[in-house]
């Protein structure tokens, strides 16, 4: 079973709701946690764990072979993305806007640009008991997130059965990154705040999981802030809200210094007793 | 006219906030940019006029005439992103797969596949509360090219900015470091950090902080809710004074921020309040560092 961890709005408590959920789930089950917020990971500052296994991570690129180049300008022309420019019988390869589909390698009639492999990011997979962890970090100035992203998912394919409960760590937004985390898991929670923000981009979030046909529900967090604007949301639209974490700067604090919370303040245990309550009713009814 | 870029490599430390309260202080001098177009906020806080809004098309996705497909199969073999799968016998695009490069029409002999255009999404120009010119985007469901749309809204600003003389742009950016973070900060003329002493705030403050090195602008930060945790804002002030980053000021604790925006205004209009002393104090900062980097050259 895969459920992702989202928000439309950053900052709203999506990694601390994945970290402490997995720790609290690791004490009696197996459990797997990715972090694919590849941008800014952060999963690693709370989760720490044997190291396992670590991998870098390619993307394709085209490479100019150009004694082999006549040149005839077809590859800057098929590019969509303009990452192939023609300036007279030279050619410039601008590789972090390069999306991999081949085309210019494929079609070229020479054969003169051949595809390369060039490091993106790198994975990295840790164990703590029970607990699988799993994070990919992009590199500095990579601008697309998503092929890293897809190739962390098919190693967690691979790597661990299907019935394993395996939870992503999203980014924020709602944009090409989150649809490659979003677009085939099982269940998505969507975390947000009480407050205006939370809601507009929590609307956005959930138009997006509609738009996905994925079962998703809402965890509020720190509850008593701002307005009950996001309670009546989900009410009026039939959205269930599995949690409420209640505002704490206790909470906060433990956070800020890369604490779990759920061992030290009873509240938000029993939210997450409650979050999995819901989530493993969901499953069981697929068994069925 | 000089650029300001406020971002925070991690979300929901206050930029927004922050980036409202500047551009409230800066008021009909300034011009505003959000390119946080993934999920724009800051016009609840600014309430701008949405007077001029604009499609925007970018991309691509494919599509197939199945009147002319003879099912021979080349399309989908060549596609890298699996979004041609078979179903019910016809190949399909898979529209949320298909990244638009524009392949498998080259590839098909029977010219059954047309690329369409893509309407990613709105631009607006507005008026503020404060009357502040305003560029604003909204970003369609699950849209690809936000980095695109950046570029749009950033271009629009700036060409306002020239025609009526402005002084600043101040462009609200989005959380993380990928495509549309480097897209606002292209062409920026300095760059305000705003971040929290966490053990993230400051992971993504590094992060964001070597992304900003290779553009090579000057940068500032912003330590908010500096009191939660001591030990690490003693970290990042640290970590600022190595780097040569402006210490521009800590932000206390404080849910004023959350007050402000509950009712739908920037903090220094909410009331008189100590965190509106510090940003009058920061945004003049803020300025005078822009325009001193100029002189240096």
């Amino acid at each position: 079973m895969k459920i992702a961890i989202a928000s439309g709005k950053g900052g709203t408590g999506k990694t601390t709701l994945a970290t402490n959920l997995t720790a609290y789930l690791a004490e009696e089950d197996e459990v797997v946690l990715i972090d694919l917020d590849v941008e800014e990971p952060n999963s690693g500052l709370f989760i720490k764990g044997e190291f396992v296994y670590k991998e870098d991570k390619y993307k394709m690129i085209p490479e100019w072979e150009q004694d082999r180049c006549t040149p005839c300008g077809l590859c800057q022309e098929v590019c969509n993305f303009h990452a192939i420019i023609q300036l007279s019988d030279q050619i410039m390869l601008f590789s972090e806007l390069c999306h991999s589909c081949y085309a210019c390698s494929e079609l070229c009639p020479t054969s003169a640009l051949p595809m390369i492999p060039q490091k993106m990011g790198e994975m990295k997979h840790y164990r703590n008991g029970n607990l699988s962890f799993v994070e990919s970090r992009l590199d500095i100035g990579q601008e697309q997130a998503v092929p890293l992203i897809a190739q962390t998912k098919e190693y967690i394919d691979t790597h661990f059965s299907e019935k394993m409960i395996k939870f992503f760590d999203a980014p924020p937004g709602t944009s090409c990154p989150v649809i490659e985390v979003t677009k085939d898991v099982d269940f998505v929670i969507l975390v947000t705040e009480p407050t205006p923000f939370g809601l507009h981009d929590l609307k956005l979030a959930v138009d997006t999981m509609r738009e996905l046909n994925r079962n998703y529900g809402v965890v509020v967090n720190r509850h008593g802030i701002g307005n009950d604007d996001v309670l009546e949301y989900c009410q009026n639209e039939n959205i269930p809200v599995l949690a409420k974490i209640p505002n704490d700067r206790s909470i906060a604090e433990l956070y800020s210094r890369g604490e779990l919370v759920y061992q030290k303040v009873p509240a938000v245990k029993e939210q997450l007793i409650k979050i999995m309550d819901q989530i493993l009713e969901l499953k069981n009814g697929e068994a069925k | 006219m000089k650029e300001i870029v406020v971002i925070s490599g991690k979300g929901g430390t206050g930029k927004t906030s922050i980036t409202a309260s500047f551009a409230h202080l800066g008021g009909k001098d300034v011009v505003v940019a959000d390119c946080d177009v993934d999920a724009a906020d800051m016009h609840l806080l600014l309430q701008p006029d949405f007077a001029k809004s604009e499609d925007f098309y970018s991309g691509f996705i494919a599509e197939i005439d199945q009147d002319e497909c003879t099912q021979c199969g080349i399309c989908a073999d060549i596609c890298r992103f699996n979004a041609i799968p078979v179903i019910k016998t016809q190949y399909r695009v898979e529209t949320l797969n298909c990244e638009g490069c524009g392949y498998c029409p080259r590839v098909c002999p029977t010219d059954a596949i047309r690329m369409e255009e893509q309407n990613v999404g709105q631009w607006y120009v507005s008026t503020t509360r404060a009357g502040n010119p305003m560029v604003h985007a909204r970003l369609g469901i699950g849209a690809e090219n936000s980095g695109k749309l950046v570029a749009r809204v950033k271009k629009e600003a700036n060409r306002i900015a020239e025609e009526t003389s402005k002084d600043f742009v101040l462009v609200d950016g989005s959380p993380g470091l990928g495509c549309p973070v480097i897209s606002s900060l292209s062409g920026a003329n300095f760059v305000v950090l705003v971040t929290e002493p966490t053990v993230s705030g400051l992971h993504d403050l590094k992060r964001v902080y070597q992304l900003v090195q290779k553009f090579q602008i000057k940068a500032g930060c912003i330590i908010n809710k500096s009191d939660l945790n001591p030990q690490v804002c003693g970290e990042i002030e640290d970590f600022l004074m190595k780097e040569s980053i402006v210490h521009i000021s800590n932000f206390p604790y404080d849910e004023t921020f959350t007050e402000a925006m509950t009712m739908g205004r920037t903090i220094v209009e909410h009331g008189n309040n100590g965190l509106k002393a510090l940003l009058t104090k920061s945004w003049e900062r803020v300025k005078q560092i822009t325009n001193q980097g100029e002189i240096r050259g």
